[in-house]
C-alpha cells in the first residue's frame, strides 16, 4: 500500500512548554501494560493532564481552547528517555500530526518519523514567537510546509530544521522504510553471510 | 592503510546499501526482546502477513512486567499475565528463543544478552529499549529502537538508519575509594548535558575504563541514552574476552582464537579520527546524587542543592520546576534528605558485583526502621550466584527485602511502585517525574552502596562515612 506523501501539515496548535519532556512524561509506562497500540491516545501527558484525585489539571492539553489543535510545540530535547513508541504512538492517537521543538530525542525523532509525524526544529526566540501567537489566538492555523521548510501562521514565516533523510522519507511518501528494506533481501543474506557470527 | 573507530568499522561491516532518503540499511546480527515493546511488532507482522526472516538472530526475555514477590503464573495483573502469555506465544509460533522465568536464565534484557554471552565485540544489536546500549561495554554497536524498527527487525532483519558522530570520553586518573562506574557515568552526564550526546555515539576511554570490570563498563554504557547518545561503547581487550570465554553463546575452543582476533581487529586504530574528544579526571568524581528531575541534575554528596536565583535562562526555569516536585530546599545540603524507599537493582546496577559491594560491606548494619528496602537481583543466574555466595542471607539479616529477577522499580510496570510522594534512594537509571510509578513519586540516583548508606542512615548519606574501608 502507497504512503501518503506528506508535503505539508496544517492544523491548530497547542504550545506544552518546556525543555527535556521525557517519553515518561509523554506516556507514563504503567499504560503500557498493553500488546496493541489502541487506545493510547486517552493517556497521553496523563500524569500531568490529571491531579491525584483524577480530577483535571490546568495543563494545556485540557484547556478548551486548544481541544482541536493537531501540532505540538514544545521545548529543547523533546522524547527523551525511553525508546517507547508508545509515546508516539499516544501523540497520534490523541489527533497530533506535527511536533515542533527546540530539537529532539534521537529515538524519539525516528520513531516518530516512522509514523509519518514531523517532527522540526526552531530557535528559541521562533518558538517563543509562535507560542505567543498560539496563546492569543488559538484558532491560528499553523501550516508546517516540508517543501519550503517554513512554518507559516498568519503572517508569520518560520524557517525551521528537518534531518534531510527525514524530510526526504515524508515527502516521498517513504517514511515507513518496511518496504524498500524487503525488497533488499538478497543484498541481506549477502551481508548476513558474511558475518563472523550467527 | 586510513585509521577508523570501532563504530566506523562495525557500521561498515553490516552495511546493506543506502536507501532512497539516504539512510544505511544496516544489518543487525542480534537482536534481542522484551513482552513490552515486542507484542505490537508481531501483530504488525501478522498484518502484513509477514515471517520472521531470521529467527535464530532474536532472542527474548521477559523483564518489564514480572512481578518480583510473586512466582506462579497467572499473575494477579491479568494485563501482565497477558503479556507474558503473548511473548511465549510469540516465540513459540516463530522459533524464537525465549528465556521465560521457568528457564532459569530470565532476568533484565541487558543482564541476560552479556550473561548468556550472546553480546560480543564487534556485533550490532539492538532492542526494543533505550538502554541497550549496555552491550556496547563489549565493544558492540547496540542502540534502542522502537517498536516498527522491532517489526523491521523480525522481517528483515535490519534498520534503516543514519551514521552517528562518535566522541570519545576519556577518563584519566584513579578513582577514589567509594567511587564508582555509577558516579563516573552521572558525572559525565551532569557535565555534558542531557541531549550533549544527541547524534554521538560515545567511546569511553582512558585509565579509568581500562581499570573497570566488564560489569562497571556495562553501568556506564547503559546510561549513555541519558546523556542523549544512542550508543556508548568500549574498546573491547583481555577483559571483554576473559569474561565472554565459555559463555553458552560465546564462540567454542575451536572457534575461539579466531574470534578474538577478529574482535581485536574491530576496536579503533591507535590514531584514528573522532568528532569529537572529551577529558575527564577521576580525582574530581565523587560519589553522585540527583536532585532533580533528569539525569544530568546531579551533585556530588557533599554540595548543596542548587540555587535558582544564581542561575540563568532555561537552567534556572528547570531548576525551578525540579525543585518544586522533588520537594527540596534550594541551597541545603543534599546529605540529610530523608528517605522512604531505597532500591538496589535494574539493568544499571542489578548485577553480581553490585549486589557483592554492598553485601560484603554491610557487616551487621540494618535498615533505619520505616525504609522499605530492595534488592532486586538483575536475572535469575545473577539471583543463584548471589544465593550461593549467602548474599541473600546478609541483605535479608539487614532488613532487605530479597526479590526475583526483574525490572522492579526502576520504571514500576510490576508491583513495586512508590505510593505519593514517597522519596526513593535508587540504583536505576532515571529519575523522570513518576517515573517508578507514582505521578509525585521522587526518585534520586546514585550507587548500590550510596542506596545502601541511605536505606541505613534513612537520608542521603555518604558512603564513604558510612561504610569506612
Amino acid at each position: 500500500m502507497a504512503l501518503e506523501k506528506i508535503t505539508s501539515v496544517s492544523g491548530q496548535g497547542v504550545y506544552v512548554p518546556g525543555d527535556d519532556i521525557d517519553t515518561d512524561r509523554i506516556i507514563p509506562a504503567r499504560f503500557m501494560k498493553c500488546v496493541t497500540f489502541d487506545g493510547l491516545g486517552k493517556y497521553l501527558f496523563y500524569d500531568v493532564r490529571y491531579d491525584s484525585d483524577n480530577n483535571l489539571t490546568q495543563h494545556a492539553l485540557n484547556d478548551p481552547r486548544f481541544s482541536k489543535a493537531s501540532i505540538m510545540l514544545s521545548g529543547m530535547n523533546f522524547g527523551c528517555g525511553s525508546s517507547r513508541e508508545h509515546a508516539p504512538q499516544s501523540l497520534h492517537r490523541a489527533g497530533y500530526r506535527a511536533v515542533i521543538a527546540g530539537n529532539f530525542a534521537e529515538i524519539f525523532f525516528g520513531n516518530a518519523i516512522n509514523l509519518g509525524i514531523p517532527c522540526v526544529a526552531l530557535q528559541q526566540s521562533e518558538r517563543n514567537s509562535l507560542a505567543e501567537i498560539i496563546e492569543s489566538t488559538p484558532d491560528t492555523e499553523i501550516k508546517i510546509d516540508l517543501v519550503q521548510r517554513e512554518i507559516i501562521a498568519n503572517d508569520t514565516r518560520f524557517t525551521f530544521e528537518i534531518r534531510e533523510g527525514a524530510r526526504e522519507s515524508l515527502l516521498n511518501g517513504k517514511w515507513d522504510p518496511i518496504d524498500e528494506l524487503l525488497s533488499k533481501a538478497e543484498d541481506i543474506q549477502k551481508v548476513a553471510s558474511s558475518l563472523s557470527y550467527s | 592503510m586510513s585509521k577508523h573507530n570501532l563504530f566506523q568499522k562495525v557500521w561498515k561491516s553490516h552495511e546493506v546499501g543506502t536507501l532512497e532518503n539516504g539512510q544505511t540499511q544496516l544489518l543487525v546480527g542480534r537482536h534481542l526482546i522484551h513482552e513490552v515493546t515486542s507484542p505490537q511488532a508481531f501483530g504488525m507482522l501478522r498484518e502484513k502477513n509477514l515471517a520472521v526472516r531470521y529467527p535464530e538472530r532474536t532472542f527474548a526475555t521477559v523483564d518489564h512486567i514480572v512481578p518480583t514477590d510473586e512466582a506462579s503464573e497467572p499473575y494477579s495483573d491479568p494485563l501482565a499475565d497477558a503479556m507474558i502469555k503473548e511473548l511465549r506465544k510469540n516465540c513459540d509460533e516463530t522459533g524464537v528463543t525465549f528465556f521465560d522465568v521457568s528457564s532459569g536464565k530470565q532476568g533484565i534484557v541487558h543482564v541476560v544478552g552479556p550473561e548468556q554471552g550472546l553480546t560480543q565485540p564487534g556485533m550490532t544489536i539492538a532492542c526494543g529499549d533505550s538502554h541497550t546500549s549496555t552491550h556496547g561495554a563489549f565493544g558492540a554497536i547496540a542502540f534502542g529502537v522502537g517498536t516498527s524498527q522491532v517489526r523491521d527487525l523480525l522481517a528483515t532483519q535490519t534498520l534503516a538508519l543514519s551514521p552517528l558522530k562518535v566522541r570519545r570520553i576519556e577518563v584519566n586518573g584513579k578513582l577514589s575509594p567509594g567511587v564508582y562506574a555509577k558516579d563516573v557515568i552521572l558525572h559525565i552526564i551532569r557535565k555534558l548535558g542531557v541531549n550533549g550526546g544527541t547524534g554521538f555515539a560515545y567511546e569511553y576511554a582512558g585509565e579509568v575504563f581500562d581499570n573497570f570490570s566488564m560489569e562497571e563498563r556495562m553501568t556506564a554504557c547503559n546510561m549513555s541514552i541519558e546523556g542523549g547518545a544512542r550508543v556508548g561503547y568500549v574498546n573491547p581487550d583481555q577483559k571483554t574476552f576473559e569474561y565472554l570465554k565459555g559463555r553458552p553463546y560465546s564462540p567454542n575452543e575451536s572457534e575461539w582464537d579466531s574470534a578474538v582476533e577478529n574482535w581485536k581487529s574491530m576496536a579503533s586504530d591507535p590514531g584514528c579520527v573522532y568528532d569529537d574528544v572529551v577529558y575527564f579526571e577521576a580525582s574530581e568524581i565523587s560519589p553522585t546524587v540527583t536532585w532533580g528531575i533528569n539525569p544530568a541534575q546531579a551533585i556530588s554528596v557533599e554540595e548543596n542543592i542548587p540555587e535558582p536565583e544564581h542561575l540563568t535562562g532555561s537552567e534556572a526555569t528547570s531548576t525551578i520546576e525540579a525543585l518544586e516536585y522533588m520537594k527540596l530546599d534550594a541551597g541545603a545540603p543534599i546529605k540529610g534528605t530523608p528517605v522512604d524507599v531505597a532500591f538496589i537493582g535494574s539493568c544499571t546496577n542489578g548485577r553480581l558485583s553490585d549486589l557483592e559491594e554492598v553485601a560484603t560491606r554491610l557487616n551487621g548494619k540494618k535498615v533505619k526502621e520505616g525504609v522499605k528496602a530492595i534488592v532486586v537481583p538483575g536475572s535469575q543466574i545473577v539471583s543463584q550466584m548471589a544465593e550461593e555466595k549467602g548474599l541473600d542471607q546478609i541483605f535479608k539479616d539487614a532488613g532487605f527485602e530479597w526479590r526475583n529477577a526483574g525490572c522492579s522499580m526502576c520504571l514500576a510496570m510490576n508491583p513495586d511502585k512508590l505510593i505519593g510522594d514517597q522519596l526513593c534512594a535508587s540504583s536505576s537509571n532515571r529519575n523522570f517525574k513518576g517515573r517508578q510509578g507514582s505521578p509525585t513519586g521522587r526518585t534520586m540516583l546514585m550507587s548500590p552502596l550510596m542506596v545502601a548508606a541511605a536505606a541505613l542512615k534513612g537520608e542521603i548519606a555518604d558512603s564513604r562515612e558510612i561504610f569506612p574501608s
